[in-house]
């Protein structure tokens, strides 16, 4: 007899979560209809284009916007019924790391300025001397060091990197549970974003953190979680969820195939004999004019009149381990499935 | 020589801000091959934008070319950019080089719909025949793939970024240059965007004949459609070489180091390897090889002097000291 | 933590990197002596001297005199200080309405937003000379501090919008949106993420709004609605020798002059100390 223990409540969850935005008087969905469970500790991917919505889903994971619809839990707990210093708890416990170097730290601030405003302020420190420790302890953890060297500086007299490393550093202050970065390593350089990277991941390591990146290089997506899984998304849905060895070798959706094979390798040989996926139609529909049915159908190699254009497919298990949202691969599988299981029992 | 469109002299170009002297673009010389595919690849601070704004002459007031020359060769003609009279340089650009700059998907004029554009452009340089320049943007724009009825009807607002850059390409190639110049051609843009741009290019490349200059960090994008590819660091040229031969064995540590910083999609997950330390001030340069402080091979001497581009291979060089020692 | 007290010396060395807003600080400090510390020394000329009207400059009275004989430099030394008064009374509460309301309607949004730009699109649609002029009928404008108020009750419109989108503007960036992350509240937010990125937009707006109080000073004496005093301010030295016709008197060109002048280089420095000001408050030019 097997017991099964109960899987471990993720740390955040969105349950059917959509976003809504008014553009031009007219109500445009950037978010439709996303599930994902984030656990304890682990790292997800979160994948897509330009308009995606990747980025509205980050900020409603971390309490910046509320959704239109759905429901986000912390700890099992729902954000809307969360009284205010359960939610105040909440937002302190789901940090932010924005895309954008120069636009991430205040100009008028210094180094010590930014770090030690939110110690101060939650009381995670009691005095001055206090906080100049503690923002060093945080500048070592981010690995800017000699610290002191760093404490009265303004952001204009760093660099890139550095600046993302204050920003991951301001996020730690309050001990998060959950980091969301968004594109945070997108505007750096490529030789820094690598030493960035590994950063992040003995963060995780050694402070448990749970991370929500966000990121439309598929690259830097399959080096980071490659322990953790990647949802791609496209146009505010989530199309395929796996984890990363799986999705990124055996990719079933078309779009995340064709995403795959698009991409540029940094090797003459392959990247110039590599095999890519043709789509129906190079046009990318806007969020106000969504295609019906399966919103990747007018671009989609394995569209199928009257299947994909006229329901949202759900997300269903394949064989190979992703969940994907594709009508023309799970009615495949089904009588796959039913096919073997016919010619099992005659 | 007589292969060469475009050939680059000992190019110094330095502008002062507040803190000093910027030496963008030190002693920068290579040649571009008639029929070529060249990737200038660097990243912040390699002077990579500075130089190609000083090969069409676009440099703000204050930027000062200290030295060199930049050499177009056509019709058995050779003339010095940096010495052409305001007239001739009007008529060199666009006409014997065209460049598209970054971000460029904004340097369409709003109010005005594409096909005008091409108009203008094309009457700006003197070609007055309405009917075949129309026919010409129809042709083009079949070649950057976008459908020459929607698009050159529409305004610059109704079309996506991709678009525009294309657009643009399109627009560069009206009066036949023989060079092309694109700075970050596929920065910003989605991945599945960016991938049309790269067959486009590359899709032109075979149909028509000029010569191309690209500017990125991309390494990958050099992978993609570079014959050959220069890195840049710290203002010159730390390594030059056949495409092949740069990826498989890097001569510069480097472009060493560019290479397995890169991740990638296919093939084995490789160790990423960072650059340590901060791209160079190029106010106020190390004494020596610019990229000593960050570079694993660096000894001594490499902080005394700076090494120039020397042979390493067929078709190859390296500014290094230890170019021996460089192994991937 | 208000960290934009940077060292003092710093504060000097920024002021004067500039030369045109050095001139205008210098230009400043000028007139802040004419009105509160030459008066200690300049006495004023109260009494009619009927032999000396419209007499043309001379040693004893540089700019010559009035049309009752007094000297025209001690009146305008005199008169100095009621129109600094009236600019910086003015000018800081103008802008301190203005930050205020302005901020508070770009940060909370809803409707009290809807609310106070309704009541500034009412505002703005007000007349201000006109109503000034009938003001002036009702209310003796004869206390500076009184009319530093009235005129700042009539310009915070324009100035509070201005602030609003400022704020509006500052509120999108990334670490503000990274305070409300951190749970930093919104007085935090206000005082220390957004204000100090606006402060040369708010002190170039506060050297503004004291340039129009002196200019609707000035119009307002001119239109002889501020009553005589012994220290009449500029405006009314120029509205008297108006009406009592000096510009009959070819002696009397820098009677008028003069206090046009003093007007004129005041805001001028005004002006130009704005430049200053930009270089003060830009915390690229900054080194710590």
């Amino acid at each position: 007899m097997t017991t099964t223990s109960p899987a471990p409540t993720p740390i955040v969850e969105l349950v059917n979560v959509s976003r809504q935005f008014e553009q031009r008087r007219k109500l445009v969905t950037a978010v439709d209809n996303v599930s994902l469970a984030v656990a304890e500790g682990e790292v997800v991917c979160l994948v897509g284009e330009s308009g995606c919505g990747k980025t509205t889903t980050g900020k409603m994971l971390a309490g910046l916007i509320p959704p239109s619809a759905g429901q986000i839990r912390y700890n099992g707990q729902s954000l809307s019924q969360m009284s205010a210093a359960e939610f105040q708890r909440y937002r302190l416990a789901v940090q932010i790391i924005h895309q954008d170097p120069y636009a991430s730290l205040n100009p008028a601030h210094t180094v010590f300025d930014i770090l030690s405003a939110p110690l101060l302020r939650h009381g995670i420190v009691r005095n001055m001397s206090n906080a100049r420790e503690r923002v060093r302890e945080l500048l070592r953890t981010v690995e800017i060091t000699p610290p002191d060297d760093f404490m009265e500086k303004y952001p204009h007299q760093l660099s890139g990197g550095q600046r993302q490393r204050v920003s991951v550093a301001r996020a730690l202050t309050v001990k998060p549970d959950v980091i969301v970065a968004d594109e945070a390593v997108s505007m750096v350089d490529v030789s820094i974003r690598v030493s960035l990277l590994n950063m992040l991941t003995r963060l995780k390591r050694d402070l448990g953190v749970t991370f929500v990146f966000i990121t439309h290089d598929l690259a830097v997506a399959k080096h980071f979680a490659w322990s953790g899984r990647i949802a791609v998304m496209y146009l505010g849905r989530l199309i395929e969820l796996g984890r990363t060895p799986e999705l990124i070798n055996n990719p079933q959706h078309p779009y995340t195939r064709a995403l795959l094979s698009a991409i540029p390798e940094a090797d003459p040989h392959i990247t110039r004999t590599k095999q890519r996926v043709q789509l129906r139609s190079m046009d990318i529909p806007s969020l106000l004019n969504i295609p019906s049915g399966c919103s990747f159908h007018p671009r989609c190699p394995l569209f199928e009149q009257g299947l994909c254009d006229t329901r949202v497919p759900p997300l269903t298990d394949t064989a190979q381990g992703t969940q994907i949202a594709c009508h023309v691969i799970a009615r495949d599988q089904a009588q796959a499935q039913a096919h073997i299981q016919e010619t099992h029992m005659s | 020589m007589t292969n060469a469109a475009l050939v680059v002299d000992d190019l110094w170009v330095e502008y002062p801000a507040r803190r000093g002297v910027v030496k963008a673009v030190r002693g920068v010389s290579f040649e571009l091959r008639r029929g070529e595919t060249l990737a200038l690849i660097g990243e912040s601070g390699s002077g990579k934008t500075t130089l190609g704004l000083t090969l069409v002459r676009l440099l703000p007031k204050v930027a000062r070319i200290k030295h060199g020359r930049i050499l177009f060769q056509s019709d058995g003609k050779t003339t010095d950019v940096l010495t052409l009279s305001a007239e001739s340089l009007r008529q060199f650009r666009w006409r014997d080089c065209a460049m598209v700059f970054q971000g460029a998907q904004n340097a369409l004029n709003p109010v005005l719909r594409i096909e005008s554009q091409f108009l203008d452009t094309a009457k700006a340089h003197g070609l007055t025949d309405v009917a075949q320049i129309k026919e010409r943007a129809i042709e083009l724009m079949k070649m950057v793939q976008l459908d020459p009825a929607r698009v050159l009807s529409s305004y610059p607002h109704e079309l996506s970024g991709g678009m525009r850059q294309r657009v643009l390409i399109a627009l560069g190639l009206l009066l036949k240059p023989q060079i092309i110049i694109l700075d970050e051609p596929t920065t910003a843009l989605d991945i599945l965007t960016q991938r049309s741009i790269i067959d486009v290019l590359r899709k032109l490349k075979t149909q028509l004949d000029f010569s191309l200059i690209f500017i990125s960090h991309d390494l990958s994008l050099a992978a993609e459609l570079a014959d050959r590819v220069a890195t840049l660091y710290a203002g010159t040229i730390v390594e030059i070489g056949n495409v092949f031969d740069i990826f498989s064995h890097p001569s510069h540590p480097y472009t060493l180091a560019l290479t397995r910083s890169v991740p990638t999609v296919m093939g084995e997950m490789h160790e990423l390897a960072s650059i340590p330390g901060s791209p160079p001030d190029l106010i106020d340069l190390p004494e020596g090889c610019a990229f000593h402080p960050r570079c694993p091979f660096s000894t001594r001497e490499c902080q005394i002097e700076e090494p120039t581009l020397e042979t390493v291979g067929q078709d190859q060089q390296a500014a290094c000291w230890h170019w021996r020692d460089v192994k991937p | 933590m208000f960290s934009l007290a940077h060292s003092l010396r710093q504060t000097l060395k920024l002021l004067t990197r500039n030369k045109v807003g050095f001139a205008g600080l210098l230009g400043i400090l000028f007139f802040l002596t004419m009105a509160f510390i030459m008066p200690l020394f300049v006495p004023i000329d109260a009494r009619t001297h009927m032999d000396r009207i419209y007499a043309a400059p001379s040693a004893e009275h540089i700019f010559g005199t009035d049309f009752q004989g007094r000297d025209v430099f001690s009146q305008l030394v005199h008169g100095a200080r009621d129109v600094i008064i009236i600019a910086v009374l003015t000018g800081a509460m103008s802008t301190t309405i203005a930050v205020v309301l302005g901020s508070l309607s770009a940060l909370l949004g809803g409707w009290l937003d809807s609310a106070i730009m309704t009541v500034a699109d009412f505002w703005l649609a007000i007349p201000t000379f006109p109503l000034l002029v009938v003001l002036a009928s009702l209310v003796k404008l004869d206390n500076v501090i009184l009319l530093a108020l009235i005129l700042s009750l009539l310009s915070w419109a324009t100035l509070t919008r201005a602030i609003r989108s400022q704020v509006l503007s500052l509120r999108q960036r990334d670490y503000v949106e990274a305070s409300r992350s951190l749970g930093m509240g919104t007085r935090h937010i206000i005082f220390n993420e957004i204000l100090p990125n606006m402060m040369s937009y708010i002190a170039i707006s506060l050297i503004l709004a004291m340039t129009s109080a002196v200019y609707a000073q000035a119009g307002l004496a001119f239109l002889g609605l501020i009553p005589f005093s012994d220290n009449n301010s500029w405006g009314v030295t120029i509205q008297l020798a108006w009406t009592k016709g000096a510009v009959f008197f070819k002696n009397s060109f820098l009677y008028i002059m003069a206090p046009v002048l003093a007007i004129a280089l005041f805001q001028l420095s005004l002006v130009s100390f704005t430049r200053s000001l930009e270089e003060v408050f830009n915390p690229r030019l900054r080194a710590g």
